[in-house]
């Protein structure tokens, strides 16, 4: 019969309005600033820099390779290569970010610096409460507000952050057994040609960092011309 | 109805009120002012329950959707509404640049004018009729007509496509509807023989076992109801008729190059036209300020009309709560086949309900009439089509 349906939603919405003030685990929503409901783990929406240890400055893993400026679809982010070089969270000397700026009124939260970093460097946060006063400056976040730690990255993405900790551990026996056996076979050859192979095994892990450079300069150069 | 005094002074108590104020005043400018004081109770009254309806959409839209509604501005969000006043007074007012000045400024102000005007016949109680005319029924209908021409009005001159594709659905909405809507009052004309409202509500201010003779309680007023219900959503742009407005295509529809107060004014206007076509529905139908059952009839009169026309409202609400908007197309063959012929049955319903006399075969006969032709309507109207797997001819 006709009205039929018009006449069972009406009976919904009802049950709905009267039943919303009898059960409460009917009402969906949470009454925000108060209540809070954890984030579920896929949430994203800036990056950040991660850091391993105590101090920022120290354990950035970011070395300025630049990948991420360059890739970053909006071009939100801003890198400028320090000059001299540092030891990283391994120890090893390398370059790091001397200014690392992220315009997140630009950013798209697309992750795609995070696609491409080779350094597990950059990864993305989950803290929306970023509403400043100044929609300039504010928005604009350097290097300091943008490093976190590395247990902050556990806690917001506990199932990534094992992965990457898990790869980074490999990587890190995999170039030490490279070192030592470079070492070993340096150490069996003669004292002259032993430099040469312990500097390339020394390199290794920044390889990928340095082609995808190259490959980024290409082709920002191909889209000039 | 006689009973004791106090119960007249309460029924009566705004005109005792008005008349007190007046006493203080020459006898020369009495009646002038006397009138003033109704236009500015009107001017106040209908204002404050449109608050209180604003509230009541919010708070009932959000709890049909398992949603508690506003509940900051004050205890439960009853503030709520002042609020959303203060913040629209304090709103930059915008009027594009390549926008009518003149006419994109009148359009909010005729709106609003045209829909108060309406109040002037409405009898809100017993005696309580601005202007008690005999042609108020027709009045009315004048005033609720020319709502039109304010949405075209805002939709021409505001030189948008979106304003003026909704203010195009609009008017051929709002004019097809004003069709049935008028049709489905005639029948209550042709059985009370008098346009007067207050007259209309007299015929229904009687009881017989207790139980009042509203129009609602017979075959075609029954009909008549439910017709011109839908056709007074339609005509006040309520969902699921609120195609003018469609946010999901036309962004605001004909009020999209209105802010701050203006577009304030047109919100004033949508729900003071619903109340007002709310009280017009219950004067009609409903039986005015007279009492639902004889032994209530010391309940002061006024209460009833206001109660009849808060009661719409918050149906208005929950059909609001339930129902998907319509498609223009559908929209407009609901009206002209499906709800303009019923009307038009009905006034042959309501004429035999009135030469058949005083007996049960009426009753039998007006409600067999009704509810076969409904049957065949919806059978012949709504017959579904039948959507299978789709198949390619012409593909291979």
């Amino acid at each position: 019969m006709l009205g039929e349906g018009i006449l069972k939603g009406l009976a919904e919405t009802a049950r709905n309005f009267a039943g919303s003030y009898v059960s409460a685990e009917r009402l969906t929503t949470v009454q925000y600033p108060e209540q809070r409901i954890a984030p579920i783990e896929a949430t994203r929406d800036f990056p950040f820099l991660v850091y391993d240890g105590d101090d920022w400055e120290k354990g950035l893993r970011c070395v300025a390779c630049q990948i991420c400026e360059k890739e970053c679809p909006p071009k939100c982010i801003y890198i400028v290569k320090s000059t001299d070089k540092k030891p990283d969270a391994l120890g090893k000397m390398q370059i790091y970010p001397a200014r690392f700026d992220i315009d997140i009124s630009v950013c798209m939260s697309c992750q795609i610096c995070v696609e491409v970093c080779p350094f597990e460097a950059i990864k993305m946060d989950t803290e929306f409460e970023l509403a400043t006063t100044d929609r300039f400056g504010g928005l604009l976040l350097d290097r300091e507000e943008l490093s976190k730690s590395n247990e902050h990255f556990h806690k917001i993405h506990p199932t990534e952050a094992a992965e990457v900790d898990a790869r980074l551990a490999e990587e890190k026996v995999k170039a030490d057994a490279k070192a030592k056996a470079a070492a070993e076979a340096a150490a069996a050859k003669a004292a002259g040609a032993a430099a040469k192979p312990a500097t390339v095994a020394t390199e290794t892990p920044a390889k990928p960092a340095a082609s995808g450079t190259e490959i980024a300069a290409k082709t920002t150069e191909g889209e000039k011309k | 109805m006689i009973g004791p005094s106090w119960i007249e002074k309460a029924d009566q108590i705004f005109i005792l009120l008005k008349l007190w104020v007046i006493g203080f005043l020459p006898a020369s400018i009495r009646d002038a002012v006397g009138v003033l004081l109704c236009v500015v109770a009107i001017i106040c009254v209908f204002p404050g329950l449109f608050a209180i309806s604003v509230l009541l959409e919010r708070k009932g839209l959000g709890r049909m959707q398992n949603r508690l509604g506003p509940n900051r501005v004050g205890p439960y969000g009853i503030f709520q509404p002042v609020a959303d006043g203060i913040k629209s007074l304090t709103k930059e007012d915008l009027v594009p640049m390549s926008a009518d000045g003149a006419v994109h400024f009148l359009a909010p102000v005729f709106l609003v004018v045209v829909v108060f005007m309406g109040y002037a016949v409405l009898p809100m109680g017993r005696h309580m009729t601005l202007v008690p005319m005999d042609a108020g029924l027709l009045f009315y209908f004048a005033m609720g007509a020319s709502t039109e021409l304010s949405v075209f009005m805002a939709g021409w001159s505001s030189r948008n496509k979106y304003s003026l594709l909704g203010a195009m659905r609009a008017v051929a909405q709002m004019i097809s509807y004003e069709v049935p809507l008028l049709m489905s009052s005639v029948a209550v004309v042709m059985i009370t023989g008098s346009l007067s409202l207050e007259k209309i509500v007299e015929a229904q201010n009687q009881y017989t076992w207790g139980l009042p003779h509203w129009y609602i309680f017979t075959p075609w007023g029954f009909a008549g109801f439910v017709l011109f219900c839908i056709a007074a959503t339609a005509e006040t742009n309520r969902s699921p008729f609120d195609l003018p407005e469609g946010e999901s295509e036309l962004v605001a529809g004909y009020f999209t190059e209105y802010s701050g107060f203006k577009f304030a004014e047109f919100f004033l206007g949508e729900y003071v036209g619903m109340l007002s076509i709310s009280g017009l529905g219950a004067t009609l139908f409903l039986g005015g300020w007279s009492a639902p059952f004889a032994f209530l009839g010391w309940v002061p009169s006024w209460i009833w009309f206001f109660g009849k026309v808060m009661l719409s409202i918050c149906v208005f609400i929950w059909v609001r709560g339930t129902l998907p908007r319509l498609r223009q197309d559908q929209l407009m063959n609901f009206a002209w086949k499906f709800v303009l012929p019923l009307t038009l049955l009905n006034l042959f319903d309501a004429a035999l309900w009135r030469f058949l006399g005083e007996g049960w075969e009426r009753w039998v006969v007006c409600s067999a009439i009704l509810l076969v032709a409904y049957w065949v309507m919806a059978r012949v109207g709504f017959k579904r089509k039948h959507i299978g797997p789709r198949s390619y001819r012409y593909a291979d």
